[in-house]
């Protein structure tokens, strides 16, 4: 075995992630939070920076490294720039939410860019243990980011919620990594994939490894029946860890989705289509329905989120290039609504006052007509309303599930959205015609103004002109 | 001679025993985080065991690393419970009953 220098290079974002996350590790030591300013800042360039830098290295070649453990091609770039520029919002949001509630502390920062750290080691991960190892690297630091606020009963008890099922995840998945781990012989995706194809593997043990595996990856990106956790962590957190939980941690459990069930187990898709199939039209049904009763707006997003992740299955199980492309335009058109939609909640909060009540966004278009139009933007979007994104990537998703013959599911997936379309369309009765019943003027700053609404309209952009960004997923799959 | 079969029906019990454990119990959280740690000895034991049979050595890798993080799991999961106690002066399951929808 040859150690090459050379193919450190193509884990140089997460090195220097890595280095940006113990230098300010450091400052917050040293200085305590009276850097509190300086390490906002220091963590808003080490992201952008990083972005950059996997920007540079698009062209520079792609492959294994690190003796296969590790991988380096357009899936893991493209994932890996879109958590990076998200976060770079959602730490931007967060920040204003923060300083009006005595939450605005250094810890918060080093959290987020560990957890994006372990985001990009899910995306590039080609072995089990990188896998595993960047997945626990973000899941720990949310669980402490949840607690974070450390004298709410509701957060806490949110966080031991997040804590207690997101271990079971871990759990589950690594029985079914020790299984499959036992028929393949490897650990390495490479070489499962490839032992799949060449040896002879014991079928009942290797679909009995799957269902473990697959209940991992629903738990993690929160498909029915693995979403209990979902609603009451997105509730109880604070909005800022919410927001954090809700955009990027998604892209990451697609990521790694993609990397077991796809490049790994490729070959034994016949077996977990089926068990796909249950989660996604469980995963839209509940999300949908359960989403018309709620009061809470963090609470309804989260059973929008459910059935979003139902739609994200929906192309991952067609077993298409497609489809594989379809669904990954579909986690990156989500993360971009659900960074508006919870960013909105935070806009529309000041201190002492959480608008997390869809009473809260009474009237809003008379307080402010401009903020009104972008929440109409997102939830159209959500909604799936065409020009928006969100119609393209319902559309994509359904289309490739068509292709492969799989009519009734796209049935239901089209009856569930148009059932989904009611509770996003209450948000915009209530902001439109409803009497505002709270006449304070929105007091969020100028630039967390400026990004919401370059946000919404970024949703906007995507929906009148897909084209560019669907072209990146399909070459991503080709 | 232990066979391989034995190793693996030992690992499937005690992992059956701690998802059940977290099924079941209402009472104490602090069990609850005992079994997540039987839930990892148990996958340990299976990494081990496939390890052993195959002959490979990278089964065994994987358990250090495990470990390793269980015990962050662990670190990390007391803190939010000394917290949670803090709040709620209880650390009873069927008390954790705030957030419903």
């Amino acid at each position: 075995m040859m150690f090459e220098v050379s193919n450190m290079s193509f884990a140089l974002p997460e090195i220097f992630m890595l280095v940006m996350a113990c230098v300010i590790l450091l400052v917050l030591a040293i200085r305590g939070d009276k850097g509190i300013n300086s390490i906002y800042v220091l963590s808003q360039i080490s992201l952008i920076a990083t972005a950059l830098i996997i920007y540079q290295s698009i062209g520079s070649g792609s492959g294994l490294s690190f003796d296969g453990t590790y991988i380096k091609d357009t899936l893991s770039n493209v994932l890996k720039l879109a958590i990076c520029l998200i976060n770079v919002f959602v730490l931007l949001y967060a920040s204003s939410y923060l300083k009006a509630r005595s939450l605005f502390k250094g810890e918060f920062y080093v959290l987020a860019l560990f957890s994006t750290l372990g985001m990009m080691i899910m995306a590039s991960a080609y072995h089990f243990l990188t896998l595993y190892l960047g997945l626990e690297l973000m899941s720990l630091c949310l669980y402490a980011m949840v607690a974070m606020q450390r004298d709410s009963a509701v957060a806490t008890e949110a966080a031991m919620k997040y804590f207690i099922l997101g271990a079971l995840a871990s759990g589950m998945l690594l029985y079914g990594m020790s299984i499959i781990y036992g028929v393949t012989g490897s650990l390495a995706i490479a070489d499962i994939a490839q032992a799949l194809q060449t040896q002879e593997i014991d079928q009942t043990v290797l679909s009995f490894g799957l269902v473990f595996l697959l209940i991992g990856i629903g738990f993690k990106l929160g498909a029915v029946p693995f979403h209990m956790w979902l609603p009451d962590v997105y509730h109880g957190a604070p909005t800022a860890m919410t927001l954090f939980i809700a955009t990027a941690p998604k892209i990451a459990a697609f990521a790694m989705a993609i990397r077991l069930l796809v490049d790994g187990l490729g070959e034994g898709q016949a077996y977990w289509q089926d068990m796909a199939i249950m989660l996604s039209v469980l995963s839209m049904i509940i999300g949908n329905v359960v989403a018309i009763a709620q009061t809470n707006l963090k609470r309804m997003l989260a059973y929008s989120t459910i059935s979003h992740v139902g739609f994200i299955l929906l192309g991952v199980l067609s077993g298409t290039a497609q489809g594989y492309s379809a669904a990954m335009f579909y986690v990156l058109v989500y993360s971009l609504m659900s960074l508006g939609g919870f960013g909105m909640i935070i806009l529309m909060s000041r201190q002492g006052f959480e608008a997390d009540n869809i009473d809260d966004f009474k009237g809003l278009s008379q307080r402010s007509p401009w903020f009104a139009l972008m929440m109409l933007i997102l939830m159209f979007s959500m909604a799936g309303i065409p020009p928006l994104a969100g119609f393209y990537a319902k559309f994509a998703v359904i289309n490739s599930v068509v292709e492969v013959g799989l009519v009734p599911i796209a049935i239901v997936a089209v009856v569930m959205s148009v059932i989904g379309a009611f509770y996003y369309l209450r948000v915009i009765k209530v902001m439109y015609f409803d009497k505002p019943s709270d006449q304070n003027i929105l007091q969020a700053p100028k630039d967390m103004q400026i990004a919401i609404s370059v946000n919404a309209l970024l949703v906007l952009a995507l929906g009148v002109s897909p084209g560019a960004l669907m072209a990146i997923c399909a070459i991503t799959f080709s | 001679m232990i066979a391989l079969s034995d190793c693996l029906i030992v690992g499937a019990l005690l992992f059956s025993l701690s998802v059940v454990g977290i099924f079941i119990n209402r009472k104490n959280i602090i069990i609850l985080l005992m079994c997540i740690e039987l839930m990892l000895l148990a996958v340990n034991l299976n990494f081990i065991a496939f390890s052993h049979f195959s002959g490979d050595i990278a089964g065994q890798v994987f358990v250090f690393f495990i470990l390793t993080v269980a015990a962050a799991e662990a670190a990390i999961g007391l803190a939010i419970l000394v917290v949670l106690f803090r709040n709620l002066s209880t650390i009873n399951v069927s008390e954790l009953d705030s957030l419903k929808g």
